[in-house]
């Protein structure tokens, strides 16, 4: 029980700091020239490079869900609707989330890694004696990259998710498919597709802030870099997942005042 | 020029500086010796602000550091070069762009210039040509040699080198002293070397700082030093172990 308290606190304590590194980079943005070369180089790590991940998880999820769905509805006669179930769960929830998680997994430990090596070699007090914040040319880069990218992998996640289920529904489920497009079209509204991108936005965001601000205060070497990664991943993933449920809420809320 | 005024710092428990003062003049070459462990990286890192003491002040140029924010001591560090222990270069950048890395930090943009003065400087350090490489394609000594063209091809006015000869086979380490020496005498720098090899120290320093237990043991000039015949000093000079602190249980 304690031991989960000291989690709990260092967690809370840990996402504190986070929002105190997210005032210095909104600093940074407000009164420093962007290094372009660092930000090119991180969007083609973090949106092109991510693309086969992303692309892959989009693709069987669209299809595993679109299956599930259609074994339940088939049951009650309502074939047609599978792919509107999965035209809003895709756009809203799934495609966000599993976005953002992959991108964690796989750019967020980078970061705290690459980053966390640039701590226990000296390299970040280097970068400080020669008269640079690391936040102006590590963490900056890397957020805005990572800002940019997440809606852009969310959308490849929901088009290749829905396209994949549409040719799974039409050819081996027997879904007719001119209809269950135009159930799919009336029933995902554009406030699925704008709650969406708003999801990934701050995906993206808490991803960046925390592998960065992981990897400024590793230490202990290569065990640290370890450490740091580990937790850089968890963190991430568990904002994701409770974030989502509060944006979740909230966007409902604002988006569907009625 | 900087002046150090009784720095404390401790880290939890352990207090690694007590009490700390000393002042190096402008052009002035200064040695910090002493055993491992006494707080030698730990108060160079001071002078640069990378760390914050628990109490006593830090002025460069008259400028305390201390209550400094970091954007704050940006413009202080303009003034310094430093030679970390493990050099620090940047992995992910060639030899060239690590040392053309400060320099463009530094306002200089002219591309022309800029090839000029990384030029200039891998020739002072005898490796010429090495601009395409990668860090983890040179030796230790030669990553000691770019960590230190690195630090000095913006003309700072301090440069501070961390153990500048440690772990080096001693023809490498000889080079490395002649560098630092040459750096020295041609751009009249204020330099202050943290060692305990004591011919780098004999070589560099025209003052030495004496650091024991995380204070100032003694501070006096090089020849008074290496005469000394208070046992501590000339034991530490000679490399000589006190068998009544070597614990062999």
């Amino acid at each position: 029980m304690s031991a989960a308290k000291g989690e709990l606190s260092s967690f809370v304590i840990g996402m504190g700091r986070v929002a105190l590194l997210a005032c210095e980079v909104v600093r940074s943005l407000s009164s420093v020239r962007l290094n372009w070369a660092e930000f090119i180089k991180q969007m083609h790590f973090i949106g092109l490079k991510s693309q086969f991940v992303v692309l892959t998880t989009g693709a069987s999820t669209g299809m595993v869900f679109c299956a599930q769905t259609f074994y339940q509805f088939h049951k009650v006669k309502m074939d047609t609707a599978t792919l509107s179930v999965v035209g809003v769960a895709m756009t809203s929830e799934l495609g966000p989330v599993l976005a953002g998680l992959m991108v964690a997994g796989r750019v967020g430990a980078a970061m705290t890694a690459e980053i966390g090596t640039m701590r226990v070699t000296e390299q970040i007090d280097a970068l400080r004696t020669m008269a640079t914040h690391p936040v102006d040319h590590l963490v900056v880069p890397r957020v805005l990259a990572t800002v940019i990218s997440m809606p852009l992998l969310t959308v490849l996640a929901w088009v290749v998710g829905i396209f994949a289920a549409m040719i799974l529904a039409s050819s081996l489920l027997g879904i007719e498919s001119a209809f269950s497009l135009k159930h799919m079209y009336f029933y995902t509204d554009a406030e699925d597709v704008v709650m969406g991108v708003i999801k990934a936005l701050v995906f993206g965001l808490l991803i960046s802030l925390i592998s960065c601000y992981r990897g400024l205060n590793c230490t202990n070497g290569a065990e640290g870099v370890g450490r740091a990664t580990n937790e850089a991943v968890v963190q991430s993933c568990i904002a994701i997942l409770v974030s989502n449920f509060f944006l979740t809420l909230f966007l409902r809320s604002l988006l569907y005042p009625g | 020029m900087i002046e150090v005024s009784k720095v404390r710092k401790s880290f939890g428990d352990q207090v690694v500086l007590r009490s700390i003062s000393f002042s190096v003049e402008a052009g002035e070459s200064v040695a910090i010796i002493g055993r491992s462990g006494t707080g030698k990286s730990v108060l160079i890192k001071h002078l640069v602000g990378l760390l914050s003491p628990d109490e006593g002040a830090v002025r460069v140029e008259g400028q305390d550091l201390v209550g400094m924010s970091e954007r704050q001591m940006l413009s202080v560090r303009q003034k310094f070069g430093m030679l970390f222990q493990g050099a620090a270069l940047f992995d992910s950048m060639n030899v060239h762009e690590n040392i053309a890395f400060p320099l463009r930090r530094s306002g200089v943009t002219d591309g022309a210039e800029i090839n000029r003065r990384v030029k200039s400087v891998l020739g002072l350090v005898e490796l010429p040509g090495v601009g395409g490489k990668m860090p983890s394609e040179l030796s230790g000594g030669m990553q000691k040699r770019v960590g230190l063209a690195r630090a000095i091809v913006h003309r700072p006015q301090i440069i501070l080198y961390d153990e500048p000869t440690t772990g080096l086979d001693p023809v490498v380490a000889d080079s490395i002293d002649q560098l630092m020496m040459r750096v020295r005498d041609q751009y009249s720098v204020t330099s202050i070397v943290i060692t305990h090899d004591m011919r780098c120290a004999r070589r560099m320093g025209q003052r030495i700082i004496y650091l024991r237990e995380g204070q100032v043991y003694l501070d006096a000039p090089a020849e008074e030093v290496f005469n000394s015949e208070d046992p501590q000093v000339s034991r530490f000079i000679r490399g000589e172990a006190d068998l009544k602190e070597v614990d062999f249980s």
